[in-house]
């Protein structure tokens, strides 16, 4: 039992903090440009096969990662030049409109260029074995995991909390018009914050690659997830999509894992056998429906 | 002692690091017309935000009528007779000046339900004829169907006046209503303020020091969200801390 | 954006489509091209989908992207009370109506404390739980959703063929339409418009704001779940997907289309999009491409709808 509930609380880590790095770019980009990206999603996707056909090419996990996230980052830049720079000052509506056209663009492009069937990543293969840990035992590509998803964690924290540039997109998130008339750049911060989120929905989709089936459609699920995070967390605040992210991660992945035999024990097995499923993947939305009726602007407000 | 109409009592409001309202003490007497004064950025529109409902103090009560308003809504208190303009001008810029009096009319408790599905709006005649009533009391008559997007400065004003008048208040908080406008259409709101004084309570929030010490019964001057003194025009004249703190930077 | 107010010319126009729209299944069938009644009945069931939620995207200017979970669960209670053996349209249409505006009712209680974006992800993120909770309900299917054992009688009458569900389906529009031409312009409709214009302003005024939103939410909804039933006798499948949140985007993308907060925009956009769907196919399979690259042109060139290149809104 403690060797399960131990797994899963990392699976919970894991998941939470894979989903930090989809979020952090989704909330600023909501956050200071107010600018709803339906399409966050099919970045991470496009990001996910980006990685997986070039870690095929070069047959190597990590060049393919690197230069995965590289060319989401391009594609990140041309977007943001050719059709979201345009967007911002349109209405919500107009945003939803486009972002949708563009998913339903990336879903098709992928599968004309990749084909219908899933990609298969392979994790390094230094990495494939369990590590041992005295008695228990853990994946090591999901610890590097970890590894990598607090190091990026933590590196945005002081890039948004510390730095310069960091200042002036927590100020754009805050006041936009008043980080404008401090003679700030707010279109070439914008642009970049763009290729940012861009970049990180690749390293998430590429490292989430082996463990999931690489495949179109795969961004839309997670879209949603992230979503539920920003709203948790308060859009355009960073350390609410941390914490958001780690709620969402970890209550999901426990509530699957465990709340099936926590029912089983409490109610005839019939009625649990029912419930236990439909209870666990509503989870996170009713946490979320509870947190924005006490709480409609998140956990943490960006503007005051 | 009476109770006042509006007795706000140890109101405080704090935005971020800003002390907007520090510990107001402040009421309005049936049929008075009580300005209210001070510097730009002093918290005066924030104090009307708080009278009407639209923002909640963090501190503080706010009694209207006999009954503590502190926890309603704006839609309430305007309901419990209330009503107010705005410093920016707030109207139905897509509709013309008619339909938007109509409309205030329409949300009046006695006016009927909203919740009505089938009957057009404008074969009501009861609402259109009470509404031109208010327009024609504003000298707006001939400007029925204008678009209120078409109106001038001036004539928005005094529409958002009707507006607020057709909601039949007890207490009107009227926020700058000269603000922006000519000397001219100045003065024929002055006129108009005095005319609805004979009627309704006012709360007047004013920049132009020779409309309010011709309007107000009695003045109290803001200075940093701090009430520094209040009394007749004559005592506020002569107040010295008042000539230091505010009419000192102005005169 | 002005309030709407109904065009002289509008009345005799849709008396005149109303006609055409009647003789269509005869027509259809003089020229050996049945086939297209189904596929007419389905932009009717759409039509009626959009325009609900164009009463609460457009008139109360909610901009709700789980506008599918109502549709879906008026889909599954068509289904359920079949299953139970309720197969009187009369009974169960209303039954669907009442339980997705009951459910709309309740989402709307929570989403409406919120706005802007937070209310366009929180209806997005409602609809999906509903999504999974009909995924996982194993009585109900699960997956591959409850199929209904044949289309439903209306008054007794059965609707199996293609041709009374069609006009059953256009009888439901037909009414939507003329209820909601009414109450745009009602009391009602002024409220709602605005308050979508200027909310703060309406509560000034003394509108109790919250309450007309919900009730226009969960109007919407209820005019969303029979859509749903009717679809559901259509497909003949209350399947899970129809609750999918792409399907909220698939409704949005027709209300804009067709017009923001025009009398006729989900009508008209369903239409479009249908049709160009139907002709998209069958030129390539890769038609989700050019559907968006066309989205993208609407978005960017047309931004006011298709419903706005024919002039002013209503006067
Ligand atoms: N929503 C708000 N958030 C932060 N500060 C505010 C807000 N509203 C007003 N303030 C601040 O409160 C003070 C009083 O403003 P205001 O009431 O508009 O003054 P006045 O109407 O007397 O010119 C100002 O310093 C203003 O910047
Ligand atoms: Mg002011």
């Amino acid at each position: 039992m403690t060797q399960l509930v131990l797994e899963q609380a990392l699976n919970g880590l894991q998941f939470g903090l894979m989903l930090f790095l989809l979020a952090a770019g989704l909330t600023l980009v909501f956050g200071i440009m107010d600018c709803i990206n339906l399409a966050h999603g099919s970045l991470y996707m496009v990001g996910a096969y980006f990685v997986a056909a070039a870690a095929q090419a070069a047959d190597s996990f990590w060049i393919g990662l690197g230069a995965g996230v590289a060319g989401a980052a391009v594609l990140g830049l041309v977007l943001e030049l050719s059709l979201f720079r345009r967007l911002y000052q349109r209405d919500h509506l107009s945003q939803v409109l486009a972002t949708f056209a563009l998913i339903l663009i990336a879903n098709e492009a992928v599968r004309v260029i990749w084909g219908p069937q899933p990609l298969m990543l392979n994790p390094p293969e230094s990495l494939a074995g369990p590590l041992e840990i005295g008695e228990f035992f853990y994946p090591a590509y999901r610890l590097l995991i970890i590894g990598f998803g607090l190091a990026v964690a933590i590196l945005l924290y002081l890039l948004v909390a510390k730095s310069r540039i960091g200042m002036w997109v927590r100020a754009g998130a805050a006041n936009r018009e008043m980080t404008e008339a401090l003679g700030i750049n707010v279109r070439a911060l914008f642009t970049a914050v763009f290729v940012f989120g861009a970049a990180l929905c690749a390293l998430a989709g590429g490292l989430l690659g082996p463990l999931l089936a690489v495949q179109v459609g795969m961004g839309e699920s997670v879209l949603i997830l992230a979503f539920v995070v920003i709203i948790i967390g308060g859009i355009g605040s960073i350390r609410g999509a941390l914490v958001g992210s780690l709620i969402v991660g970890t209550v999901d992945t426990l509530g699957r894992a465990l709340l099936p035999t926590l029912l089983r024990a409490l109610l005839p097995a019939d009625a649990a056998a029912t419930l236990g499923p439909a209870l666990a993947s509503i989870l996170i939305y009713v946490l979320m429906a509870g947190i924005l009726f006490f709480k409609p602007q998140g956990l943490f407000p960006a503007r005051a | 002692m009476v109770e006042g109409l509006l007795e706000v009592r140890g109101l405080c409001r704090r935005f971020g690091a800003i002390e907007a309202l520090k510990d107001i003490d402040f009421s309005v007497d049936t049929g008075e017309v009580h300005a209210l004064i001070g510097p730009n950025g002093a918290g005066k529109t924030t104090f009307i935000h708080h009278v009407s409902g639209a923002l909640q103090p963090d501190a503080g009560s706010v009694r209207f009528a006999g009954q503590d308003v502190t926890t309603f809504g704006m839609h309430r208190r305007v309901a419990a007779g209330m009503a107010r303009s705005y410093q920016i001008t707030n109207i139905f810029l897509g509709l013309d000046a008619l339909d938007n009096v109509a409309l205030a009319v329409q949300g009046r408790p006695d006016a009927g339900s909203s919740f009505r599905f089938w009957r057009p709006v404008r074969s009501e005649t009861a609402l259109f004829d009470e509404a031109r009533s208010y327009l024609e009391q504003l000298g707006l008559g001939s400007k029925a169907t204008t678009l209120a997007g078409n109106l001038s400065h001036g004539e928005q004003r005094a529409l958002e006046l009707a507006m607020a008048l057709a909601t039949r208040p007890r207490l009107l908080l009227l926020d700058e209503p000269m603000a922006g406008t000519g000397p001219e259409e100045s003065a024929r709101m002055v006129e108009l303020i005095e005319h609805l004084a004979r009627h309704v309570t006012i709360l007047l929030v004013e920049h132009d020091m020779d409309a309010v010490f011709r309007l107000a019964d009695r003045i109290s001057v803001l200075v940093n969200g701090q009430l520094i003194c209040t009394g007749t025009p004559e005592a506020v004249r002569n107040d010295a801390a008042v000539r230091r703190a505010y009419l000192g930077d102005h005169l | 954006m002005a309030f709407y107010r109904p065009a002289p010319w509008q009345k005799p126009l849709s008396v005149a489509l109303l006609i055409a729209a009647l003789a269509l299944p005869t027509l259809l069938t003089a020229i050996g091209q049945e086939f297209y009644v189904g596929f007419a009945t389905r932009v009717l069931i759409f039509a009626l989908a959009a325009t609900s939620l164009n009463l609460v995207l457009g008139f109360g200017g909610m901009v709700s992207l789980g506008h599918a979970a109502f549709l879906g669960a008026g889909a599954y209670v068509a289904a359920i009370c079949q299953q139970a053996g309720i197969n009187e349209a009369l009974l169960a249409f209303p039954a669907a109506m009442g339980v997705a505006g009951l459910f709309a009712l309740l989402v709307g209680a929570i989403s409406l404390r919120t706005r802007g974006v937070y209310f366009i992800m929180i209806t997005l993120a409602f609809a999906q739980m509903a999504y999974y909770l009909f995924v996982s309900a194993r009585a109900w299917g699960g997956d591959d959703g409850l199929p209904l054992t044949g289309k439903m009688a209306f008054a007794g009458i059965g609707l199996g063929g293609d041709t009374p569900l069609y006009y059953l389906a256009l009888g439901c529009l037909a009414l939507v339409m003329l209820l909601f031409g009414r109450l745009a312009d009602a009391r009602f409709g002024r409220t709602l418009q605005a308050i979508r214009e200027n909310e703060t302003r309406m509560e000034a005024l003394g509108y109790a704001v919250f309450r007309y939103r919900l009730a226009a939410f969960a109007l919407g909804g209820a005019l969303a779940g029979l859509a749903g039933a009717l679809l559901a006798n259509l497909t003949g499948l209350a399947s899970p997907n129809l609750l999918q949140w792409t399907q909220s985007g698939t409704l949005l993308v027709m209300v804009i289309i067709g017009g923001v907060g025009y009398l006729y925009g989900g009508v008209v956009g369903a239409l479009i999009l249908l049709v160009l769907e139907e002709f998209l196919v069958g030129l390539t399979p890769h038609w989700h491409i050019a559907l968006g690259v066309l989205l993208l042109g609407v978005v960017l060139f047309a931004p006011k709808g298709v419903a706005a290149l024919f002039g002013k809104r209503h006067g």
